[in-house]
């Protein structure tokens, strides 16, 4: 079963290509992906019947006990034909139908391919989860089969509608499964319908899974969606309204019925006022509108819409006997359904409308079609030796037998009866009889309407097939009752058991089939009210409930979304920070945690820089020069590396100081291009207002660390890190081996951050992805020209005026001095003040140097590497000293220390957490040289064609 | 542990000044709030641990050195600061670029929606009016030859 239905899958996704191929010929070859499956089930019938069941099980998702259990019991394997069988037929039908010219054939063939195969997969599984995948799964695909002309409103309109409605309920379906299943602990049927809960939690259950199946069965009140469903291609109609999607509702409900219905308690109650009522109720509405329908494919709608309700109640009655009348019902609906479908596409095609008010005399110009019609349309009114009328006279028996609520609906039952024979003739003779003068008819259109012959001809073959199969099943009814007794053997049977039959001689049933028929036939003769506005073909039924309610649900989303969502980044971070201020501000006001002492400072030296960055902050807010503001911000910086100092913590100084001074760097890389001062706006009232919340926000965090510091009284836990930095990070740092060792992961996600801030940084500036190599060291300089002292290999290619020789001088001395303690700083990190990144930033600043010194083209020769690729490999050195530890036997990250002696170097003491440190040294020098090279370089030559474009401005 | 006052104010000056600028609409002030975000928060880690000599084993004794935790998590501070600046920048850049200033303008979209809000209109009115001609399309195919 399972290739079966990975079959669909692989020919869905082969269909686009095939239909490219061979045009509509390739639904041909489709066809056989649906036809497997009606084999299949074909070929396992004695398995089926003999054992009950087929199963096959493989775990799938375990943490939530998900399992693909596929299980094949009677009435899945009836499914499966109908599935199967009506689809390959469809199938066939569409190879005929469609031109080679309809647009997204492709996409269609597809979809409905993949349609057939969930809807399979929805019928066979046993588990209730992957049964919901399923369900949602034909929900989609329905949608894109509703949606096929995309450029048609109504249809685009219907599709979401049905969209919308189905999945609605197929949440609510899911809360009722994952009840059930909790409390079973399994969420394969054949266990939780042994193991249901009882009371109140399985009628919720119930009525949730109910919403589910009746929404997706188009049963009252969710019916509108399916007549509005067949802006759909024909095809799709009569795939969708016989045997799938519709019919997953109506599966899940017999397939329920045998277990619930003996639940008792208020289960079963609740269960039983829901399915009867809402199936009765739908059976009469479905047939009333349908009546007064002059589309003829509304018509069937309605009536499937009818036939549901009719389906729905009888299944879900609960009985033996009833649900062997259900399930012939079922299996007759499947085959009159799909069969009459196809004979309104033909119709449609052949003479260009589905106005019954337009069609006159086809039944003379098409006998053929008309038969095939015929016989179909005797089954859907129930007259003998259909299946139909099998079925009908069934459901009869059945409900006069099952007490006083069998009686009540009976009664229901009967009036829908007599409402779809009316509309049953109402179809024939719309379709096909000959009409001088049809009231509300178009005067000009009289005699018989042109028919396209070779259409009719090119397509009869399906629905004609479907039809006789319908006769075959009437007569052969013995056969069919011993195929699907097993399916209503789940229910206890007391007293002798009914069997379908076409003869059971004179009774209630045979006097109620007649006394319907007439009745239909009565009513169709007086004629309905056709209501006040007579319907122009093709439109979509209206359905202002829902359109009510998505009204109200885009009015309030536009609302909601207009109240939260200004567009404003300050609005934004004005919000967030007033949460913050609102939070923390009440938890302090209210709590009041201010005991602890204050003193006035540590040492008065630490004075000295706090008053520093202090006046540095406040006047930075203030700076109306991007310079000036640029300038202070980075007083702060240095004046916080001064308090590092003090607080005992030289690497965060000399980390700190770097960073400063990269950072400046680079700001005044991008100033230089953008205005000198801040675009001033008239903003006093706003000026104030940020004052007022930056203020707020510094108060709460100064107070919050008063009160966190004031609250360490715990020993910390950094306690017995200098033993341990020693012993197991085989370096005396303790701040080196907390970055390397200790907390190796927080560096590695840092250093991650790095590349992704250097690869985003460099894709913004250059604009072009074939410009990205530009990251690379590009084109060498050219050489430089003799006779003058070369201090820079591309000094020359700066511009005489900026040109300092001085610069290049010290440039020239220093750089390799630079490097080299970048060098030293890195692998003495471990047991003094450095690392990697000090190290990495010494090094960077070396090619800020050369590049401030020389231009672009001395950093591509100082640095002739790709920046991507510095930072690629530190990653990998980085990634690799931890995969390494964990390849060899230790954990990821894990450091060890090799001591080992080696001629002229003497004593040498390695740990591995060095060649982690190398990674993050290379990283940080990818990162500058990557911002060297698109803030630098990049921009330079940004300039260099701004100008050159105003220069030729002028010239022209 | 005693608090020390003046890092209090360091804290409070630092996160006041960095919001106040970063409520702005240039781009630039956003990142040199940020960075004085980033500022005011290792003062606020520093503040935790009391000043001491450098944890450094065999530099200092155990009982003088200073909490070597908030260093490291400071450290890591440092640098992503950098990295957020650079890539703050890089956008500055770009929007000057594109649009020849660096303020942070209102998204387009957001300003529809808010406008249809103040209409009391539902998102579905401009789609109904551009789709009208559509719905007068019939749905049945038109007849073959």
């Amino acid at each position: 079963m399972l290739i079966v239905l990975l079959a669909h899958l692989a020919v869905a996704v082969a269909a686009p290509p095939l239909v490219r191929w061979l045009g509509p010929r390739a639904f041909y070859l489709l066809a056989g992906a649906p036809l497997a499956a009606a084999a299949w089930a074909a070929a396992h019938t004695n398995e089926v019947l003999g054992t009950g069941a087929v199963e096959w099980t493989h775990p799938w998702v375990r943490p939530i006990g998900m399992s693909l259990a596929l299980r094949v019991d009677t009435l899945s394997w009836l499914m499966v034909l109908l599935v199967g069988g009506i689809g390959a037929l469809v199938l066939v039908y569409c190879a005929q139908y469609f031109d080679a010219d309809e647009p997204d054939l492709g996409r269609f063939a597809g979809v409905f391919v993949a349609f057939a195969g969930t809807m399979l997969g929805l019928v066979v599984s046993d588990d209730l989860l992957l049964l919901y995948v399923f369900w949602e799964l034909t929900t989609v695909c329905s949608y894109l089969l509703i949606g096929h002309s995309v450029t048609n409103r109504p249809s685009r309109r219907a599709a979401l509608q049905a969209l919308v409605v189905t999945t609605a309920g197929g949440l609510a379906m899911l809360v009722g499964i994952v009840m059930l299943g909790e409390h079973a602990g399994s969420y394969r049927w054949s266990e939780v319908a042994d193991s249901l809960p009882g009371g109140w939690y399985l009628a919720t259950a119930i009525v949730l899974i109910l919403l589910g199946a009746l929404s997706k069965s188009a049963v009252f009140p969710f019916s509108f969606w399916l007549p509005a469903a067949m802006a759909a291609p024909t095809p799709v109609s009569a795939y969708l309204h016989a045997a799938a999607m519709v019919k997953a509702g109506v599966f899940l409900v017999a397939q329920l019925a045998p277990a619930v219905t003996v639940a008792g308690g208020p289960a079963a109650t609740t269960w039983r006022v829901v399915v009867l009522g809402a199936g009765v109720a739908t059976m009469l509405y479905g047939g009333w509108v349908a009546l007064r329908q002059y589309d003829l494919k509304l018509l069937l709608a309605y009536g499937t819409v009818s036939q549901l309700g009719l389906l729905i109640a009888v299944l879900g009655a609960g009985g033996r006997d009833v649900a062997v009348a259900g399930a012939a019902m079922l299996l007759a609906h499947a085959l009159f359904k799909a069969a009459l479908f196809l004979v309104v596409g033909i119709v449609d095609r052949a003479t260009g409308t589905r106005d019954l008010r337009r069609l006159s005399g086809l039944g003379r110009r098409a006998p053929a079609l008309a038969v095939a019609a015929g016989l179909a349309a005797a089954s859907m009114a129930g007259i003998p030796p259909m299946i139909g009328f099998v079925g009908k006279e069934a459901i009869f028996v059945a409900l006069f037998d099952a007490g006083v609520t069998g009686r009540v609906v009976l009664a229901g039952v009967v009036a829908g009866t007599v409402l779809t024979v009316a509309y049953t003739l109402r179809f024939m003779w719309g379709a096909f009889a000959s009409k001088a003068a049809v009231p509300g008819a178009d005067p000009g259109v009289g005699a018989a309407t042109k028919v396209d012959r070779r259409v009719v001809s090119a397509l009869l073959a399906a629905p004609m097939l479907i039809a006789l199969t319908g006769v075959a099943a009437g007569i052969a009814a013995p056969l069919v009752d011993r195929l699907l007794s097993p399916y209503a053997d789940r229910f206890a049977a007391t007293g002798p058991v009914y069997h379908l039959g076409l003869w059971h001689g004179p009774g209630v049933a045979l006097g109620l089939s007649l006394l319907v028929l007439v009745l239909g036939a009565l009513l169709f003769r007086a004629g309905v009210p056709t209501g006040r506005r007579p319907a122009r073909v093709g439109d979509v039924p209206a359905s202002s409930g829902y359109d009510r309610l998505m009204a109200v649900v885009d009015r309030t989303a536009v609302e909601v979304t207009g109240a939260t969502q200004r567009g404003s980044l300050p609005f934004y971070l004005g919000v967030i920070l007033l949460v913050l201020i609102a939070a923390a501000g009440t938890v302090l006001a209210v709590g009041r945690p201010f005991g602890e002492p204050v003193q006035l400072w540590e040492a008065p030296l630490h004075a000295l820089p706090v008053a520093v960055l202090v006046v540095a902050a406040v006047v930075a807010t203030a700076a109306r020069r991007r310079l000036t503001a640029v300038i202070l911000v980075g007083v702060t910086g240095y004046a916080i590396a001064g308090l590092f100092l003090l607080y005992g913590a030289p690497d965060l100084a000399l980390t700190q100081f770097l960073v400063e001074t990269v950072t400046m760097v680079m700001l005044v890389l991008v100033l230089r291009r953008l205005p000198t001062h801040f675009s001033e706006r008239p903003e006093v009232r706003t000026r104030w207002l940020r004052v007022a919340v930056g203020t707020a926000v510094g108060t709460v965090m100064a107070a919050m660390a008063y009160v966190a510091v004031g609250a360490r009284t715990a020993i910390p836990v950094s306690v017995d890190f200098p033993e341990l930095a020693v012993s197991f990070g085989g370096g005396r740092n303790i701040v080196n081996v907390i970055l390397v060792d200790i907390r190796a992961w927080d560096t590695m996600g840092e250093v991650s951050v790095l590349v992704a801030v250097a690869t985003g940084v460099a894709s913004l500036i250059f604009r072009r992805a074939r410009r990205l190599h530009r990251r690379g060291p590009g084109s060498l300089p050219p050489k430089p020209p003799d006779g003058e002292p070369v201090w820079l290999m591309a000094g020359h290619t700066v511009a005489a005026g900026r040109r300092s020789t001085m610069l290049e001088v010290i440039t020239r001395l220093l750089f390799h001095a630079i490097v080299l303690l970048s060098v030293y700083l890195l692998f003495t990190g471990h047991n003094t003040p450095g690392g990697g990144f000090t190290g990495g930033l010494v090094a960077a600043l070396a090619l800020v140097l050369r590049y401030l010194a020389g231009g672009r083209h001395e950093l591509s020769t100082a640095a002739p590497v790709d920046a991507g690729a510095v930072l690629g490999a530190g990653l990998f050195v980085a990634v690799g000293t931890g995969v390494g530890a964990m390849v060899l036997g230790g954990q990821v990250l894990q450091s060890a220390i090799l001591d080992f002696h080696l001629p002229l170097l003497g004593h040498t003491h390695v740990v591995t957490s060095t060649l982690f440190d190398i990674g993050v040294y290379l990283i940080v020098v990818g990162l500058v040289l990557d911002v060297l090279r698109s803030l630098g370089a990049e921009v330079d030559r940004h300039q260099d064609a701004d100008r050159k474009a105003e220069q030729t401005e002028e010239m022209a | 542990m005693k608090v020390s006052l003046i890092m209090l104010v360091a804290v409070g000056v630092l996160f006041a000044a960095g919001v106040t600028l970063l409520l702005e609409r240039t781009l630039t002030r956003v990142l040199l709030g940020v960075i004085l975000l980033g500022n005011g928060a290792n003062v606020l880690i520093l503040s935790t641990a009391m000043p001491g000599d450098p944890p450094i084993v065999g530099a200092a004794a155990p009982g003088e050195m200073t909490d070597p935790l908030p260093q490291a998590m400071i450290l890591t501070a440092i640098v992503i600061t950098l990295g957020m600046t650079a890539f703050l920048l890089a956008l500055a850049y770009r929007s000057w670029r594109l649009v020849g200033h660096d303020e942070v303008q209102d998204d387009i979209e957001d300003r529809r929606i808010m406008a249809m809000a103040e209409r009391d209109e539902g998102s579905d009115a401009a789609d109904a009016d551009a789709d009208a001609d559509d719905a007068d399309r019939d749905v049945t195919r038109a007849v073959h030859p």
